[in-house]
């Protein structure tokens, strides 16, 4: 018999791989500016100096050498709030997003699943939770439990399970049809077992793309909230408030906004860019 | 072949009277429910232990239905399905898990019905672990040796082997139970000709070898002349002809046997075909 080794294309560089090392390196450099960011930021980002204010960016006139990308109309280091600002960005988005991730798959697997009653009432459940505008879903719970991490955390939970749970309720449904279920039946398996352990590896490809793409939301929805005042004290230096912050002043220190802007958007980009091209990297049979 | 006709073994399973109807959805009508169709019109037979029995009849004709029956992924609507003895058409799951070990059943499509996420030897070892017959890395091996296939396929995914190579993995999770019986539906309706006369060979030996009873469905009558001892013809979810291999095709009851062995393409070359197999690598 001719033995067709294919061998695992797992290993084989692609032009694809750049859509996993480009935001795998975005995220390694915001990683580590969360992690070190009291060894790595040149300044205290809360230190107000009103002698130095509105700072432009170094390549410009007028720039004070230490503060690379400029300060903002209290004199806070730009360079500092955004690396201290990555803390809570990553914070947020690592545990919202597992949280989310966790209780919405979980919801997606049993309705996809076991069909019948738990289906109707996971589904009709997503359906009334999904004809609340999410926005308004959020500012509506941050305001009734209060400003803070943990309100964010919960608000973008209860928010955006839906999203896991239609996904993983679909994926799931095709998975369910497969003969290696009828296959985990007659090698005698128990129900609960086939679904833990033959039908969700075959969706968990599924569910890492969303949870990527659940951390750029949680980073986006964070910012939202700490632009209309509802994260944490405005003070501690968020992405959002910054960008809230930086509004104001355009017209004379843009790169109050920008910064921050680019940050926001290139993370959020990796995310969803990321979730991807994991997807496909883990793809058994995609060749 | 035919070699083993003269006593009438005892009866693995006694099929009486077996219906099974699914709802049309397709005319469900706008208020009330769905009308059914009959698939399977109160089948009766009996399967001999130790024996080949071939199952034919035309697309649509229920044999997968009624396969399914057999190893219990289908519950009958009524009649009896006696397993050595025993009536297992109306167990529930818990009931039926401690029989399922001898009643296994090998699928049409490889591609879907090993998990692609597992490899090989887990494929094979994970139900030789539920019950309690092995389970390690080892006894896959012995099992895939069983089949043909050599230890360095342990560590393979699916997506990783030829057709014929999934099929025998098929397979040696299937005997790798020691089960009593084995439904065979269409293993080989994939695969180029010559690896299904390899895969068929194999599994026909290994039956014959290990004692077990093997329920093997195919449109091919070429195939089922070769492997099996007796044949039950299906048609419209009724049997038409059924006995011991010779009878059925020299002497054909019905027209629907007959149209279909007069559809054999070349009965006189099939001999050559099997007898130039190779013996499987
Ligand atoms: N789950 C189902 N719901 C409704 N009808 C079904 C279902 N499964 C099978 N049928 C119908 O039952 C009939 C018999 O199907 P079955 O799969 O047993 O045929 P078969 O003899 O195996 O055909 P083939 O040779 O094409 O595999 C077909 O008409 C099919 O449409
Ligand atoms: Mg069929």
């Amino acid at each position: 018999m001719a033995d067709v080794t294919t061998n695992s294309p797992r290993l084989i560089l692609t032009d694809t791989n750049f859509r996993l090392w480009l935001p795998l390196l975005w995220i390694g450099v915001i990683a580590a500016a969360a992690l070190l960011a009291p060894l790595i930021a040149p300044h205290d980002p809360l230190a107000q100096d009103l002698m130095l204010e509105r700072l432009p960016p170094f390549f410009m006139d007028g720039s004070e050498p230490g503060y690379w990308l400029g300060t903002d109309s209290l004199g806070r280091d730009v360079l500092s709030r955004i690396i201290y600002g990555a803390r809570i960005a990553l914070f947020v988005s690592l545990i919202a997003a597992t949280t989310t991730g966790i209780f919405g798959s979980a919801l997606g697997l049993i309705a996809g699943f076991y069909g019948g009653w738990a289906d109707r009432v996971i589904s009709r459940l997503v359906d009334i939770w999904m004809a609340f505008p999410p926005v308004l879903f959020a500012v509506l719970l941050v305001a009734v439990m209060g400003t803070g991490l943990g309100s964010v955390i919960a608000a973008i939970a209860l928010i955006d399970w839906t999203r896991f749970a239609r996904v993983i309720r679909a994926e799931t449904m095709v998975q369910a049809r497969m003969d290696y279920v009828d296959s985990a039946r007659i090698g005698g398996a128990r129900r609960a077992a086939t679904l833990v352990s033959e039908i969700l590896p075959n969706v968990m490809p599924s569910i890492i793309a969303l949870l990527m793409l659940e951390m750029g939301i949680a980073v986006i929805v964070e910012a939202i909230l700490s632009f209309v005042n509802l994260s944490i004290s405005s003070d501690d230096p968020t992405w959002g408030s910054m960008i809230a912050e930086g509004r104001g002043a355009i017209h004379f220190a843009w790169w109050v906004l920008l910064f921050p802007l680019i940050a926001l958007f290139m993370t959020v980009l990796s995310f969803s860019t990321l979730g991807e091209g994991l997807k496909q990297r883990f793809d058994p049979v995609l060749k | 072949m035919n070699q083993m006709t003269q006593p009438t073994p005892p009866a693995l399973f006694s099929i009486r009277d077996l219906r099974l109807s699914f709802a049309d959805r397709a005319h469900k009508p706008l208020f009330g429910p769905a009308p059914r169709v009959e698939v399977l019109k109160g089948l009766s037979l009996e399967i001999p232990e130790g024996r080949i029995t071939g199952i034919v009849g035309e697309s649509g004709s229920g044999k997968s239905t009624f396969g399914r029956i057999l190893v219990r992924l289908l519950a009958p609507e009524s009649g009896q399905v006696l397993f050595d003895g025993k009536d297992i058409g109306a167990l529930g799951e818990a009931a039926l898990r401690p029989l399922r070990r001898d009643l296994q059943m090998i699928f049409q499509d490889p591609m879907s019905s090993l998990n692609p996420r597992h490899k090989v030897w887990r494929i094979i070892a994970q139900p030789m672990k539920r019950y309690g017959r092995g389970g390690d890395r080892t006894d896959a091996i012995t099992a895939l040796e069983k089949v043909g296939l050599s230890a360095h396929f342990a560590d393979r995914y699916p997506h990783e082997l030829s057709g014929g190579q999934r099929q025998r993995v098929g397979i040696a999770r299937a005997i790798a139970l020691e089960p009593r019986f084995i439904l065979a539906d269409e293993i080989v309706s994939g695969l180029d000709v010559s690896s299904q006369a390899q895969v068929l060979t194999l599994l026909a030996d290994l039956a014959r070898d290990m004692g077990l009873t093997l329920a093997f469905i195919s449109h091919d009558l070429s195939v089922i002349r070769h492997l099996c001892d007796t044949v039950v013809v299906l048609h419209h979810g009724v049997i038409v002809d059924q006995g011991p291999v010779e009878d059925v095709f020299e002497h054909p009851q019905s027209e629907i046997t007959k149209s279909l062995l007069s559809a054999i393409p070349h009965p006189e070359m099939d001999e050559t075909w099997w007898d130039d197999m190779p013996e499987p690598a």
